[in-house]
């Protein structure tokens, strides 16, 4: 099992009237799975998606990663985790500003000491990045961008790819090719896909579903 | 991971050149005015000391009479009792228009090796002790008296410091015509067994224990001290920017970190690189601080060494050296300032969560009870700083009531000007008027640093220009009063003295014979004038305190004088008196200002003087005569009198002499003072680019609302001009404190002497006007910047959630 | 120019090029200072004191005595004159100058004193009735009539002082030609009397405490205006004292040929012979190294014409005058044909 939530309870520091975002959420994932988080606005799903990154700590409850218990690490380790593990692509793309294309889609690899320049030239291809490679993401569409965040999550090679709206940013067509994309490689990569939508369209792609609702898997 | 984060890290100043040079030229601009100040400091201390070690003074014990010269038959009793002394005798020689010390010493036991500099002709026994003899000086001051008429050959010898020219005994008492004296009496290191007590074989000598700084270290001690403290408040306002530029870079590469430690980069290492990167940087702006200071000091330094060789007479070299420990000192300071100024922002990064909460308020944003807080401390501080002055009083205290007062009207600053602009707020028409000024005040805690380093350099400004301008109105004034006579004029020897008054007589109305004898009040060395009874004293001698009927109890030698100096060291005003040598005391009657002279001195009557002092030159006169035949007069002297053209000087021309002195001692603080507000400004600068990150999501609205950019440009101008103008009106009263205090404790503390204060207005417009260009200046590019702005840019706030 | 290097200047003067031959048979040199001749009388006591027409000129005084612990010890009192121009005067300006040496050598240890002093303000100087020859508060002084036959003597240092009194037990002696004494064979030339006969009893303060001493004291007078020739690098003196009551001095200019000698045999009852060059012979038995340079401590002195044949030892090889113009100076012991004590100087040695 690649990941394993076993009834996490989250609550943020007073929010106590509105309950916990996160209630005894109970999931796990198997190597090379997808699966698609739905939920509306506020019912804990980036939460849920931060927490399986290892990203912020939770009240209750546990989470292996990989086999790895979450709970008893300490900063440094969950940092280690998130730099082997986990590969992160997000609604706000962020990308490094100051880098370019090509230096920020080998970002997460070469500080994972995972350099790979043929597997990085076989992304800039894929993702129809060529000719880019030199620009700053300023300089960049908002599906530009996010193709060069998927492109620097997948160069990681991931056993886990959180995705959190990663076209919630871009029109309709431009969402539809980068899913696409990202889809595709992930599956290629045989990595497992974890991602938050609201969109039920894009969660139906996905190999299982799950629909979060006041902080429970309904 | 390490060299690819850092790297990415680095990569922000490609990004941003603007605030890289920002970064670093604030910290060398900083460390610049810090090792240029230290560096002066440090060159005429070394002076100092070199002339001391050179002089003998920090090793050896001296021994000398507190009531005037040692006798030779002195000497000789110590010298037959076993005693081994080396005697020197010491006096003011004029050399061309220049006055040096001559130096005598017997050169068999004289305890210092002075060799003659290479390519000087060989010095022979029958040379230095024969006649003429020799004068041995530095090169230095050989160059400084080109054509003058020397008594003796010159020997150029590096090892003699500057401004003293060495001699043997046997001609120094030639030239100064002090026969038979003995200034001191240096005691050898190697004494030989069994001695008797030197009490026992000369009673009335004292001792002197070995010093490490003498008479000169001690007296220019307080204007050291002063421009120390002005170089700490450049450093203090160039750290400013860079907390602005430190704080800046932090904020903007906020996102960049987050995702470095989403990415796995923990936070250690991440705080660990910033850290290092900082230190780097604080390396390049020291370095080039380092440079910086050494060309400012290099410029100041002419001007300086003139200032403590015109109103001390201290040994200074012109020559800029510099010691290893001075690079240390000025590339420590630029790290531990750096440190300074981005420990906030190093603090902030270690405490900031993963991931953004909601609503994070940015670094510049300081909260509203923080500004609250301010009036409470900054109350203290200023209180703090007058319990120092009060309890404790002195020249430290006093710079202590300083630093209270201004660190405590820094933090001052920021409530006042929330008050001020609320004010402003509630009497605003319309709708833009409104939004300015709410702006404006949100504002405020982001730019509240650089408005604090503006409020201190204009209220430095303010302060130290009413100090230099007041004391140079009653310094010319002074003056007047001092040099009545029209004519000064120096007789070869004591014959010719007599025969000039003589001759003098018959053409002039009066001849003031102008005569001194040396002694020690309070341990310093003094000198005690004599004068004859006569109106010019009456007329014009500047008294500050006198007693009943002052001039007739000095002319009965019933009273004496004593300078402002004297009066306020010791305390003692007319009605006391004052012990001018072990068994003789006289009552005070006046006492009169005597600027630009750091010793203890006394006026009596010549009658008096000639009864108690032995041998007293009387060589100078006053001349009183009518203005328009000074010129006939001069050229007659010339005519009937062998007399170097230096030895009759016109009043102007000693006017003038004192007064170039005197401007020269300010040329320091005035530079000093035009650079720190040019560092202000740029502190202003910087703390508006950093605001600009942070701007465009708050004007974005505002134009979306129907206001052009060119109109917002103008708007960001106004505000920039109206913060500058405000504080610079705040800054006012705060200088004129820094006045009073400069005038009436730190004078009288560091010079003994106390100054009535002028007001000076049209300065004021002028600083006024300056701190509005300031402001201006500062924001010129942030208002370019969003004249360029592309609509698109600011529309995309809206689509992107911050 | 400090006092070392001026002093330096000064003694150098002692081995100096002799710059006005030519004028040497005028009296005077180039400068104006007086030259001895042949065939003056000395007058008395005028000549105990100084004579500041000449250049240089000095009182010296050795001592070899014995304490009443046993114990062999020397001494030494000096004083220097040395003149810039033939005039004296007072004040400062006055161009004589002077320099005291005082040494106390004992078997383990050498203590050496120097001072330097102007003439002309008190501090040092020479009378000659009543006589008195002082540097700061070390004196040399005559009993009141007595000339310079009885004696009383102190100086002091850093570790030691003494205090001795001397009595002459004999007539002065006249070196050379009734006291022309000949320093060149190109006739450089002093005047150089002795009174070599002191019986010497005192206190020595040593580190350890004073001891009481008794032994026997020799003064030598000596003044002139350019003693050394131009190639004379440094000399070896002996003033000896035989066991048998005679006495001799002898002494070695050195130079790039075989060297000037010159000696005096003093007969126990003060009678002189003055032996011309080359009666005398000296040579190093053995040498050591002394303040960084070898030195010659043990000596074979031959005076054939009275049987002299004797090895002169040193009793404390390190006695090095670590003055300004440095050099050699200390008790001697002498065995052969005669035995006895006596006092080595010997300046030079580079």
């Amino acid at each position: 099992m690649l990941l394993d939530v076993r009834s996490v309870t989250k609550r943020y520091p007073g929010t106590d009237a509105a309950g916990p975002v996160l209630d005894g959420v109970t999931l796990s994932m198997d190597a090379g799975q997808t699966l698609a988080l739905t939920g509306e606005s506020g019912s804990g799903k980036s939460t849920l998606l931060h927490l399986a990154g290892a990203l912020d700590r939770f009240d209750s409850g546990e989470i292996h990663l990989d086999g790895v218990a979450l709970s008893p690490l300490n900063d440094t380790e969950r940092a280690a985790l998130r730099r082997e593990k986990v590969a992160l692509v997000f609604q706000q793309f962020n990308l490094i500003p100051s880098l370019t294309v090509q230096q920020n889609m080998a970002f997460h690899a070469r500080i994972a000491g995972r350099d790979d320049p043929d597997r990085l030239a076989e992304l800039i291809e894929r993702l129809g990045l060529d000719g880019f490679e030199t620009r700053y993401p300023e300089q960049l569409s908002g599906g530009q961008q996010q193709r060069v965040a998927i492109g620097r999550a997948l160069a990681l090679r991931p056993r886990l790819l959180l995705a959190d709206e990663p076209t919630g940013n871009l029109d309709e067509t431009t969402s539809a090719t980068v899913f696409d994309l990202m889809l595709d490689l992930v599956r290629d990569a045989g990595a497992a896909l974890f991602l938050v939508t609201h969109s039920q369209r894009l969660a139906d792609r996905l190999d299982r579903q799950l629909h979060l609702s006041n902080g429970r898997i309904a | 991971m390490i060299r690819a984060t850092f790297l990415a890290l680095l990569s922000h100043w490609r990004k941003q050149p603007v605030q890289f040079i920002t970064l670093v030229l604030g910290l060398s601009l900083a460390t610049g005015l810090w090792s240029a100040v230290q560096a002066i400091n440090g060159q005429a201390r070394a002076s100092y000391a070199e002339a001391a070690e050179q002089l003998g003074l920090n090793r050896l014990s001296t021994l000398s009479m507190p009531s005037g010269p040692v006798t030779l038959d002195t000497y000789v009793a110590l010298r037959r009792a076993g005693w081994q002394v080396s005697p020197v005798l010491e006096g003011r020689l004029r050399l061309a228009d220049r006055f040096v010390t001559l130096m005598g010493v017997d050169f068999l036991n004289y305890p210092i090796t002075v060799t003659p500099d290479a390519g000087q002709t060989d010095l022979t026994p029958a040379d230095i002790f024969g006649k003429p003899g020799r004068l041995i000086a530095s090169p230095e001051t050989l160059t400084e008296t080109p054509g003058a008429i020397l008594p003796a050959p010159l020997i150029a010898s590096a090892q003699v410091p500057y401004g003293v020219v060495l001699t043997d005994i046997g001609t120094a008492e030639r030239l100064l015509d002090r026969h038979g004296e003995i200034s001191r009496m240096l005691v050898l290191p190697d004494q030989a067994i069994d001695l008797p007590p030197i009490a026992e074989v000369a009673p009335s000598l004292v001792l002197l224990a070995p010093h490490g700084e003498n008479d000169i270290a001690r007296l220019t001690d307080s204007f050291h001290l002063n421009l120390t403290a002005f170089g700490l408040l450049s450093f203090a306002v160039g750290l400013f920017i860079v907390h602005g530029t430190v704080g800046l870079a932090f904020e903007q590469r906020r996102p960049m970190i987050r995702t470095l430690r989403a990415l796995g980069v923990p936070l250690r290492t991440l705080t660990l690189l910033l850290l290092t990167e900082l230190l780097l940087l604080a390396f390049l702006a020291g370095s080039l601080g380092l440079l910086l200071g050494y060309l400012v000091a290099a410029a100041l330094l002419p001007d300086v060494v003139a200032t403590l060789r015109g109103l001390y007479g201290a040994p200074v070299g012109g020559q800029l050296t510099l010691a290893p420990s001075w690079i240390a000192a000025g590339i420590g300071m630029a790290l531990l300032g750096a440190l300074l100024a981005g420990a906030q922002a190093l603090a902030k990064l270690h405490r900031m969560p993963l991931l953004a909460a909601p609503g994070q308020t940015g670094w510049a944003r300081a909260s509203v009870p923080a500004t609250r807080r301010m009036v409470p401390a900054g109350l203290a501080l200023i209180a703090a700083g007058i319990a120092c002055h009060l309890l404790f009083g002195g020249l430290i205290a006093g710079f202590a009531l300083l630093a209270g007062l201004m660190l405590g009207a820094a933090l001052l600053l920021p409530p006042t000007l929330a008050l001020c602009l609320n004010l402003l707020a509630r009497r605003a028409r319309g709708p833009v008027q409104e939004w300015l000024w709410a702006d404006l005040r949100a504002q405020l805690p982001g730019l509240s640093l650089a408005l604090m380093a503006l409020l201190l350099a204009l209220a430095t400004n303010i302060g130290v220009g009413t100090m230099v301008s007041s004391f140079r109105l009653t310094f010319v004034g002074w003056l007047d009063q001092r040099l009545a006579s029209e004519l000064y004029i120096t007789a070869r020897d004591d014959a010719q003295g007599a025969q000039l008054a003589e001759w003098l007589a018959p053409r002039t109305r009066a001849v003031l014979p102008i005569r001194y004898g040396e002694t020690r009040i309070s341990g310093l060395p003094a000198r005690v004038y004599g004068i004859v009874d006569h109106s010019t004293y009456r007329d014009h001698w500047p008294l500050i305190a006198s007693g009943p009927a002052v001039w007739d109890r000095v002319s009965e030698g019933a009273g004496v004088l004593i300078n402002e100096q004297l009066a306020r060291s010791d305390d003692i005003w007319p009605g006391d008196s004052v012990a001018l040598a072990p068994g003789w005391s006289m009552p005070i009657s006046g006492v009169y200002s005597d600027y630009g002279n750091p010793n203890p001195q006394v006026i009596l009557s010549m009658d008096l003087l000639l009864a108690r002092f032995d041998g007293v030159a009387n060589r100078q006169f006053g001349l009183r005569i009518a203005p328009e035949d000074r010129a006939a007069l001069i050229s007659e002297i010339r005519d009937s009198f062998d007399l170097p053209a230096s030895a009759i000087v016109d009043q102007s021309t000693v006017k003038a002499q004192s007064l170039r002195i005197f401007e020269k001692t300010f040329v320091v603080t005035g530079a000093l003072n035009l650079l720190t507000l040019g560092v202000a400004s740029f502190a202003i600068l910087t703390s508006l680019l950093t605001l600009w990150t942070l701007r465009l999501p708050q004007l974005a609205p505002v134009w979306a609302l129907g206001l052009t950019r060119r109109r917002l440009a103008r708007l960001e101008l106004l505000r920039s001009i109206a913060m500058a103008g405000l504080t610079a009106v705040l800054a006012l009263p705060l200088g004129l404190a820094l006045a009073w205090v400069l005038l009436e404790v730190i004078n009288v503390e560091a010079f003994g002497w106390r100054l009535p204060m002028h007001l000076f207005p049209l300065d004021w417009l002028w600083l006024w006007g300056l701190a509005l260009l300031a402001g201006a200046c500062a924001a010129l590019i942030p208002a370019r910047r969003l004249l360029s702005t592309a609509p698109a840019d600011l529309l995309r706030e809206f689509s992107n959630e911050r | 120019m400090n006092a070392k290097a001026c002093l330096i200047f000064l003694m150098s003067l002692l081995s100096a090029p002799a710059v006005a031959q030519g004028f040497a048979d005028l009296g005077t040199d180039a400068e104006g200072f007086a030259m001895p001749e042949r065939g003056t009388t000395f007058r008395f006591p005028d000549d105990h004191g100084a004579h500041p027409s000449y250049r240089i000129e000095w009182w010296y005084l050795t001592a070899t005595l014995t304490g009443e612990d046993g114990v062999d010890y020397g001494v030494q009192w000096t004083l220097f004159r040395s003149a810039l121009a033939p005039e004296d005067g007072t004040g400062w300006q006055t161009p004589q100058l002077w320099m005291g040496h005082a040494a106390l050598t004992t078997p383990e240890s050498h203590f050496v004193a120097e001072r330097t002093a102007r003439g002309g303000i008190g501090q040092a100087g020479v009378t000659a009735a009543p006589f008195v020859a002082w540097i700061d508060d070390w004196e040399m002084r005559g009993r009141e009539g007595r000339g310079i036959s009885e004696l009383s003597l102190s100086a002091r240092g850093q570790a030691f002082r003494y205090e001795l009194d001397l009595a002459a037990d004999g007539p002065l002696v006249f070196h050379g030609d009734r006291g022309f004494s000949v320093k060149s064979a190109a006739d450089q030339a002093s005047y150089y009397y002795s009174q070599p006969a002191y019986e010497v009893s005192g206190v020595l303060h040593l580190p350890e405490g004073p001891v009481r001493v008794t032994g026997q004291g020799w003064l030598d007078r000596e003044w002139s205006s350019q003693p050394l020739a131009q190639d004379q690098t440094g000399w070896d003196w002996f003033s000896l004292s035989f066991d048998s009551g005679a006495r001799m001095m002898g002494f070695r200019l050195r130079d790039s040929a075989g060297g000037f000698t010159s000696a005096t045999w003093i007969a126990p009852d003060g009678t002189t012979r003055s032996l011309p060059d080359g009666a005398l012979s000296v040579s190093p038995l053995a040498t050591t190294e002394v303040a960084g340079r070898e030195v010659p401590v043990d000596w074979r002195v031959r005076l054939p014409e009275f049987g002299v044949d004797v090895e002169v030892a040193a009793l404390n090889p390190n006695s090095w005058m670590d003055t300004s113009f440095p050099y050699w100076e200390g008790p001697v012991s002498i065995t052969g044909s005669h035995s006895g004590r006596g006092y080595l100087e010997m300046t030079g040695y580079e």
